[in-house]
């Protein structure tokens, strides 16, 4: 339940402190409050509709990558 | 020890001979996760098979959905009954209370929802209905459940409830501890829940008892990385804490989440299916939101039972037995015939051991 996935903020509203995440493709508003100096193209961790940390890219890139990776893992 | 750190870099056979190497040096060893997703992640990722034979993984009360009593679900059929309609995750839609589930009783009153905000909108969009937000989740989801009250005040919204059974990690791991009913070596600890309350605060545990955590990541390496990293505080002993998460932790972790969860919750003491109460390990509305408990505003008493009183899912949260011990797995117990929470929700130790093995 805890589950949370790095996602690339696409678009910002600051407004209503949210903003679009991305995440392979899937676009999803997602809530800013508790993480509000995101920029465009940052990454966050996306937890139930709303972001609870920033990441860096290439903290985002390396799990995009073990995710891709996991199927070959559970193999070997 | 700080080479510990930069273990990103580390390929997962290195790490793996690593932890074979160094395991060398113990007897025989138990780790205990308390997150869900590690759980899933480990049978999933076939962690156990890989791992030297005196390593071994237990699986503790990590999974949120597994420690909701009985009488919450009793509740919040009840409160279906009386007229409320039910706005809950996914996961907790299946879990039998002491005479059946929310997805046996409701038939259309019960809405599965992704994020708790939106709740709002059911309630801002259907003002002649009554919802009940059942707010279940540890320090990671906590925060979001105060945010819908913070903004269903701010709204004037008078027709969204909660039904609230949050938890907090660090008192049950100090439950677990005290009770002293199992040898645990170490803690695998929850990124996400440590991501939100800060490493700080489980450092606070682990040096209390002097007992080996490691805050981790999600993916098989992570894990394996810190199962490495477990066994180098246990051969240094110079302390206790490190954060193999350090893309999301911090020490004082989400201080704006934190403020946020403190000014609409309380603590309070909690009852954790299969363990019992614990003092401080729950979260409860505070004076000022109290107009959105339901249990304040609505209060309903309900006579529970243990479902099926042959299912050890008690056990298996306390980290006593394995799911393959229980008389019922696999026997009468499975993911479509379920006889207790362990089994219903995907983070459970009996789902993800019955879907991917030992």
């Amino acid at each position: 339940m805890c589950l949370g996935i790095p996602v690339k903020i696409v678009e910002i509203n600051t407004d209503e402190q949210s903003a679009i995440c991305e995440y392979k493709g899937v676009r999803k508003k997602i809530d800013l409050r508790f993480v509000p100096d995101v920029k465009l193209n940052d990454y966050v961790i996306l937890h139930a509709g709303f972001a609870i940390q920033k990441v860096n890219q290439e903290s985002a890139e390396q799990i995009y990558e073990l995710l891709d990776k996991f199927e070959e893992f559970k193999e070997s | 020890m700080n080479s510990l750190i930069n273990l990103k870099n580390l390929k997962r056979a290195e790490i793996i001979s690593d932890i074979k190497k160094t395991a060398e040096d113990f007897q025989s060893l138990n780790f205990m996760e308390v997150c869900g997703t590690h759980t899933m992640q480990i049978y999933r990722a076939g962690i156990p098979s890989i791992l030297p034979s005196n390593i071994n993984l237990l699986s503790g009360p990590g999974c949120p959905v597994c420690v909701t009593p009985e009488e919450f679900i009793d509740k919040a059929i009840a409160y279906l009954k009386e007229g409320y309609e039910i706005l809950t995750f996914g996961d907790l839609y299946r879990v039998p209370g002491t005479y059946g589930s929310l997805e046996k009783e409701c038939s259309g009153k019960v809405k599965i929802i992704y994020s708790p905000s939106e709740s709002l909108e059911y309630a801002l969009n259907n003002p002649d209905k009554k919802f009940i937000l059942l707010a279940v989740g540890f320090e990671t989801t906590a925060p979001l459940f105060a945010a819908v009250v913070i903004d269903a005040k701010k709204k004037g919204i008078k027709n969204l409830f909660l039904l609230c059974a949050l938890k907090l990690i660090p008192p049950v791991m100090r439950y677990l501890l005290e009770t002293g009913e199992l040898k645990i070596d170490g803690f695998l600890l929850p990124g996400h829940v440590a991501t939100i309350i800060g490493s700080e605060e489980f450092r606070k545990v682990c040096d209390d008892y002097k007992k080996p955590g490691v805050v981790s990541g999600f993916e098989p390496e992570d894990i394996l990385q810190s199962i490495f990293i477990l066994l180098m505080l246990l051969k240094h002993k110079s302390r206790f804490l490190e954060t193999q998460y350090r893309m999301a932790v911090k020490r004082e972790g989400n201080v704006l989440a934190r403020r946020e969860m403190e000014k609409v919750f309380q603590k309070t003491k909690a009852k954790w299916r299969g363990i019992g109460e614990i003092e401080n390990s729950g979260l409860t509305l505070k004076e000022e939101f109290i107009e959105y408990d339901i249990s304040y505003i609505h209060p309903l008493k309900i006579e529970s039972q243990v479902f099926n009183p042959r299912c050890r899912c008690g056990e298996v949260l306390r980290g006593i037995i394995s799911p393959v011990d229980c008389p019922l797995f696999d026997n009468g117990c499975s993911p479509q015939t379920p006889q207790g929470p362990c089994m219903v929700s995907s983070e459970g130790a009996c789902a993800a051991i019955y879907k991917y093995g030992r």
